[in-house]
């Protein structure tokens, strides 16, 4: 077993109910959920590689593919539907040519919608990676892109 | 508790050296909020200038006070004078800001909003006197804004833990018996008593019992429960306690989403803060209560709300209810009696243990005794989290709160999507739970979303049942199926599809889910529909019979052109078309090529000459047709 994921394992209890945290670490760790991590975690927990895919694809926030350089998250939210959110995310697709949940070829960018961010008072809200950026418009979003490689 | 008694002491000497300063105080307000509006920067630039000048001053970090719209919020005191409170603030600004009252003494008074002093100080108003705050009565919300969340001393000189130490000095029974005099119905949604959920807890024999904080707050457009665990984080916890001891639980789970990092952070730094301080553990400040606290991370799920989800996403399974009876307080996590409460209904506790019922039966009415968190959003001029008695009226806390709307007001929408949309006659409603059921709506966690004649209410409903749909765990049929037929016939009638029948259709599909469905997400998905059915028919019958959309939203009905005599070709409509539909030289009005026009919407909402974007670039199809 790679050492990582042994490193992982020793923080959680051979438990079923550890699944998800452990998923979480996981995903934390290498970007998303590998197929050989879940062959180690089912063997671990002793529950069926079926059962963990059943889990994980649950769940909004698991990814079964390697992720890009810098998530970009626009949020859907509906303060920010009722101040143009889609508007953002649609020419999101139009500037970076993939459509929600794509990846670019480039690998520089992955493009998620996401339910809300909490800051709905200064919507529309985009994250990207771990920052948040308020009152975004089309411009000043499409000058921020700029600044991520 | 002898020991924590001296701990309090020292806290609030501690306190008092901050308030009678012999150094300025710089307070940044840094929940999450505060730092997409760019709070980090200014703390940064405020520790840069503190340097460079060679001054002595603290900068200490605090959480939302609540008018979101102003951020990013400084506070500085000045030795002597009362803390003055700086709005809108960015980079420039805070160089002014920082000369003037650093280095200067004086308040920057074009900035400053508010002080915290009882009378107006060089003209500035005292902060509570503002509009959006006079009307609020804050009771969960008391410590946000004002105090450190990361610091357990600033916390206890606010009285903090009190509430848990009376508590323990009263039979488990006694403290429920405290919650049942003030009244207090659960915050999370349905308004259920608190004490009866916890009694039969209490009642039910078992070795291990749980209690879960459910933060995970999945209403779209709703930040109470974030802003509150960021804020103010130990009350939440305090609140755990108080209802663990009351209901026989030993261990307190946090059940809290992903999306809020900063508020998982807070939370790991108070439980680490509170196990140094003899708070958490075995023989919890020398009684016989034993408790502890852990967090669990939600992995993105609406429906893990719902307290029978949420178990099982705990439990390490996907995140399905089940039908109930038995209740949770019965057999809940691992089989164990559990109980759920919302984030706002354990941050209350701590008040009300520290003063008694009698006073929290002075705030609220009859039957909705206390206070409501809100998010006030949307189309609003004042955006932020705001606190009144139950009963308050909308009217109140759009207009007087939130400083009304800046085009004709169309609706509010209460409750989330679980909710309803109310049109302009129920503006004197009072805002408690049987009020607003009875308008066919309900109070939910507490989002306001605020809509003006720019928002299709046709489309909102499509969005919310876009979203429910999309978040239906899929178990039973008619939340599955149903709402996937009731997003299909939205749809068409957004394109301009539709036909009058499915007005009837919607309903009866409406009724059909709500009274077949497993659990709440169902039982409420077709609210918004309805509700707009209801208040806003008229809409509906626009959209099917002349292909109209009135507050220009719905694509397929509209198009764009540039009003000619209202452009004064500043060209930003230009630069924010990302097709370059929009062409001109400036200073000239500009075309715009309806070939290459995708409907984005980007040149209308861009458009700063209010003439523009007030009667918009836009003929309706119904016009253009005749
Ligand atoms: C689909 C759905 C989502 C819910 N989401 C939440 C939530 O995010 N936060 C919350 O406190 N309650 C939520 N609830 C209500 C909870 O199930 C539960 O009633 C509440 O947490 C009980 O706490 P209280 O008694 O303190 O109100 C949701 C209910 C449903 C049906
Ligand atoms: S709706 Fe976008 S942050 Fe809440």
């Amino acid at each position: 077993m790679p050492e990582v994921i042994e490193v992982i394992f020793e923080k959680y209890q051979r438990k079923p109910d550890q699944l998800i945290p452990i998923l979480q670490n996981v995903q934390r760790e290498f970007g998303y959920i590998t197929p050989e991590s879940v062959k180690h975690i089912s063997r671990y927990l002793r529950i069926s590689e079926n059962q963990i895919f059943g889990v994980s694809s649950f769940y909004a926030q698991f990814r079964f593919t390697a992720p890009g350089r810098h998530s970009v998250r626009v949020c859907l939210g509906t303060a920010c539907h009722v101040r143009g959110g889609a508007t953002l995310l649609e020419m999101l697709e139009r500037e970076l040519e993939i459509v929600c949940g794509e990846t670019t070829p480039d690998r520089r960018f992955d493009l998620e919608r996401v339910a809300c961010l909490g800051c709905c008072a200064l919507s529309p809200v985009v994250q990207i990676d771990a920052d948040i950026y308020s009152r975004m418009t089309v411009n000043k979003l499409s000058e921020l892109l700029k600044q991520y490689e | 508790m002898n020991k924590l008694k001296k701990k309090i002491t020292s806290a609030k000497k501690k306190w008092e050296g901050i308030e009678n300063n012999k150094e300025p105080i710089v307070y940044i307000g840094a929940a999450s909020c505060g730092r997409a509006a760019g709070a980090l920067e200014l703390i940064s630039e405020t520790e840069k200038f503190i340097k460079e000048n060679n001054i002595s001053a603290r900068v200490i970090q605090v959480g939302c006070i609540g008018p979101c719209y102003l951020e990013p919020l400084v506070d500085i005191k000045m030795p002597g004078q009362p803390r003055v409170s700086y709005s809108n603030v960015n980079v420039r600004t805070l160089n002014n800001i920082l000369k003037s009252q650093l280095l200067e003494g004086v308040p920057f008074t074009k900035a400053a909003i508010g002080n915290f002093g009882s009378s107006a100080f060089n003209g500035i108003p005292p902060f509570y006197e503002l509009p959006m705050l006079k009307p609020q009565v804050r009771i969960v919300l008391r410590n946000c804004g004002l105090i450190d969340p990361e610091d357990i001393d600033q916390y206890l000189a606010m009285e903090g833990y009190q509430g848990l130490m009376n508590a323990l000095e009263m039979s488990p029974e006694d403290v429920i018996g405290v919650v049942r005099q003030a009244g207090i119905r659960g915050r999370g949604g349905a308004g259920f008593p608190t004490f009866k959920k916890w009694t039969v807890c209490r009642n039910t024999p078992g070795e291990q019992k749980y209690l879960i904080c459910n933060a995970d707050e999945g209403d779209p457009g709703a930040f109470m429960n974030r802003s509150l665990i960021e804020s103010d984080t130990h009350a939440v916890l305090e609140g755990m306690m108080i209802a663990g001891y009351a209901i026989g639980a030993s261990k307190g789970i946090v059940y809290i989403r992903a999306e809020y990092p900063l508020a998982i952070e807070r939370l790991k730094t108070a439980i680490k803060q509170m196990k140094e301080y003899g708070l958490l553990g075995k023989n919890i400040l020398g009684s016989t209560f034993n408790f502890d606290i852990t967090i669990k991370e939600g992995a993105g799920a609406f429906v893990c709300g719902e307290e029978t989800a949420l178990i099982a996403s705990i439990e390490g399974k996907r995140g399905m209810p089940r039908s109930r009876p038995p209740f949770p307080a019965i057999s809940g996590l691992f089989g164990c009696p559990t109980i759920i409460n919302n984030v706002e209904t354990l941050g209350t506790l701590p008040n009300i243990l520290r003063n008694g019922a009698e006073w929290y039966n002075r705030f609220g009415k009859e039957g909705n005794r206390g206070t409501k968190t809100f998010s006030l959003v949307g189309k609003i001029r004042r955006t932020g989290l705001i606190e009144v008695q139950l009963g308050t009226t909308l009217r109140e806390i759009i207009f007087d709160i939130g400083g009304g709307v800046q085009k004709p007001f169309k609706a509010i929408q209460t409750g989330g999507p679980s909710g309803g949309c109310l049109s302009e006659e129920f503006l004197d409603l009072a805002v408690d739970y049987e009020s607003l059921a009875s308008a066919g709506s309900i109070m939910g966690s507490g989002g306001l979303i605020i809509m003006d004649e720019d928002t299709c209410v046709v489309d909102v409903a499509k969005y919310f049942l876009d979203f429910t749909q999309k978040e239906s765990c899929g178990k039973c049929i008619p939340c599955r199926v149903g709402t996937r037929h009731m997003v299909e016939i939205l749809e068409r009638i957004t394109h301009g599809e539709g036909v009058p029948e499915d007005l009837l259709t919607l309903r009866t599909l409406g009724d059909t889910i709500k009274k077949g469905s497993l659990c709440g997400l169902g039982q409420t998905a077709p609210n918004p529909v309805l509700t707009t059915l209801r208040y806003f028919r008229n809409e509906y019958l626009e959209h099917i019979k002349d292909g109209l959309c009135r507050a220009v939203v719905c694509k397929d009905l509209i198009e764009y052109r540039v009003i000619k005599e209202k452009c004064t070709g500043c060209q930003s409509c230009v630069k924010a078309c990302p097709t370059g539909a929009i062409s001109g030289p400036r200073s000239e009005p500009h075309n715009l090529d309806k070939t290459k026009c995708i409907k984005c919407r980007s040149c209308y909402e861009i458009c700063r000459f209010e003439a523009i974007a007030g009667d918009a670039i836009v003929i309706r199809t119904a016009e253009k047709r005749s």
